[in-house]
């Protein structure tokens, strides 16, 4: 499907949000993921896999793309791209890493960096919705300044909680000292494994299987944690 | 007619004729599970194939490692679009558990330590195509990609080569596993790009 970006915004330093019309979009589950294609005028082609930041029934998108410097496809979307380029999508694709408001019960959301974006249309998607399903969200980032989606998160939709983890910098006068989410982060701040909450955990791969496996460690049910790994080391 | 995309593509990455359609290399080994990685204990281990009747042949990690043991050199390539080529890998051939099973069936369903399951014909697991594997590079497997075992079928996306396998069920026709209901292809030929439906 043809994709027309319609505007971009910076997210951080390092990455950035498109919002794209795609005429004939037959809507999205909150967590799911495109496939972008962008073709040079050579013919050359790249693919890879982006989650959306939006959901419901609409026709424009959001994305939210963080720049790896050595990257290939991302420096372009971060930096190039601007209103009016075309590109093509297809989606939506996956039926596992997903929430949907009629789903009841507690939800904790973990996020490392860029693994925000589809925990981000969880998030909308039950602000949008009747859904009284307690929220809370763990959002790890190297620096204050690496946030995405700041305004909204800053001041959270009433039934959501967001505790913040910082890895290089932290706010001043920041009380937890700077490092990677641990164990003692979980279960300081994560819905307890008895209250066996549905666990979305998204980010680049090493952080999700550090957080996956200390959650599993704390006693959550394997089977009710649910990943999404971006790639990396 | 593919859709021009402004200014891209200054920085591609070199072309590979040896990749199939819409992959690209990596000297990385990417993850993609669904869930957290689980940890079996080799001494906890067992592989098993079931057929029709019900009949279960079953190996243990000592019965599995006394049987002869095959050299992989394979290209692999993952639904994600990532590939690798010509990675090195250790394990027992399925021509050679399946020797002494005996089945009419033609399809089969992978069942593995942590509930994932993927659908492969028999004939993709028969001819040298397809191994129980422990070793990756000369070292045990990693629990993150599969170990203590997972099904090697290299000439099929990376998902079919089901991680911390426990067992094949025989199946007299075709089943969707866990990433195929929940849109991937039922088969996954890489080189025909079958990724999703
Ligand atoms: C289901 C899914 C959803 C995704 N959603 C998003 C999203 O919403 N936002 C987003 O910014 N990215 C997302 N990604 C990652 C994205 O698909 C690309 O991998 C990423 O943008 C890098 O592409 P590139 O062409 O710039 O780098 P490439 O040229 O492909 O890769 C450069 C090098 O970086 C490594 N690498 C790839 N991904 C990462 C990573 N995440 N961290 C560190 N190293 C990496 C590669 O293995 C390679 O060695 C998602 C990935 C998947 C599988």
């Amino acid at each position: 499907m043809t994709a027309t970006v319609a505007s971009v915004h910076p997210e951080t330093a390092s990455a950035r949000s498109l919002t794209i019309d795609v005429p004939g979009w037959r809507g999205n589950i909150a967590g799911q993921h495109v496939d972008v294609r962008l073709t040079a005028e050579d013919g050359y082609q790249a693919v890879r896999s982006y989650s959306l930041a939006s959901s419901g029934p609409g026709a424009t998108l959001q994305l939210a793309v963080d720049r790896l410097p050595d990257g290939e496809v991302s420096p372009y979307l971060v930096d190039d791209v601007l209103p009016g380029d075309q590109l093509e999508i297809r989606g939506p694709l996956g039926g596992w890493f997903v929430w949907e408001p009629s789903l009841a019960g507690s939800v904790q959301l973990i996020a490392g960096g860029s693994g925000i974006v589809p925990l981000m249309a969880m998030i909308r998607s039950r602000a949008a919705s009747a859904s009284t399903s307690p929220f809370r969200l763990l959002y790890s980032v190297r620096n204050p300044d690496d946030v995405f989606f700041r305004a909204e998160l800053e001041t959270p939709t009433p039934g959501l909680e967001v505790t913040w983890a910082y890895t290089r910098a932290t706010p001043t006068g920041w009380p937890r000292p700077t490092g990677r989410v641990t164990g003692d982060d979980l279960s300081a701040h994560c819905f307890p494994a008895s209250e066996n909450p549905a666990v979305f955990v998204c980010g680049p791969t090493g952080f999700v299987e550090a957080v996956a496996n200390a959650l599993v460690l704390l006693g959550h049910d394997p089977a009710r944690v649910k990943t999404e790994r971006f790639g990396g080391a | 007619m593919a859709v021009i995309s402004r200014g891209f593509g200054s920085r591609r990455r070199e072309s590979d004729d040896s990749l199939p359609p819409g992959q690209y290399l990596t000297k990385d080994f990417p993850v993609l599970s669904a869930g957290p990685t689980p940890r079996i204990d080799t001494a906890d281990w067992e592989f098993s194939i079931t057929n029709e009747t019900g009949v279960v042949s079953r190996w243990n990690w000592e019965q599995l490692h006394a049987l002869p043991i095959e050299d992989i050199d394979t290209d692999i390539h993952c639904v994600t679009r990532w590939s690798k080529l010509g990675t090195n890998w250790r394990g027992v051939s399925l021509d050679t558990l399946f020797k002494d099973v005996d089945t009419v069936y033609e399809h089969t369903m992978a069942h593995c330590y942590g509930g994932y399951t993927t659908n492969i014909p028999l004939a993709d697991l028969l001819d040298g195509k397809a191994w129980i594997a422990f070793d990756f590079d000369g070292e045990d497997l990693d629990p993150e990609h599969g170990g203590p075992a997972r099904l090697l079928v290299p000439h099929l996306y990376f998902w079919k080569s089901a991680k911390w396998i426990k067992g094949l069920q025989m199946l007299p026709q075709d089943q969707p596993g866990f990433w195929e209901q929940n849109g991937y292809n039922m088969y996954g030929d890489p080189w025909q790009e079958q990724r999703y439906w």
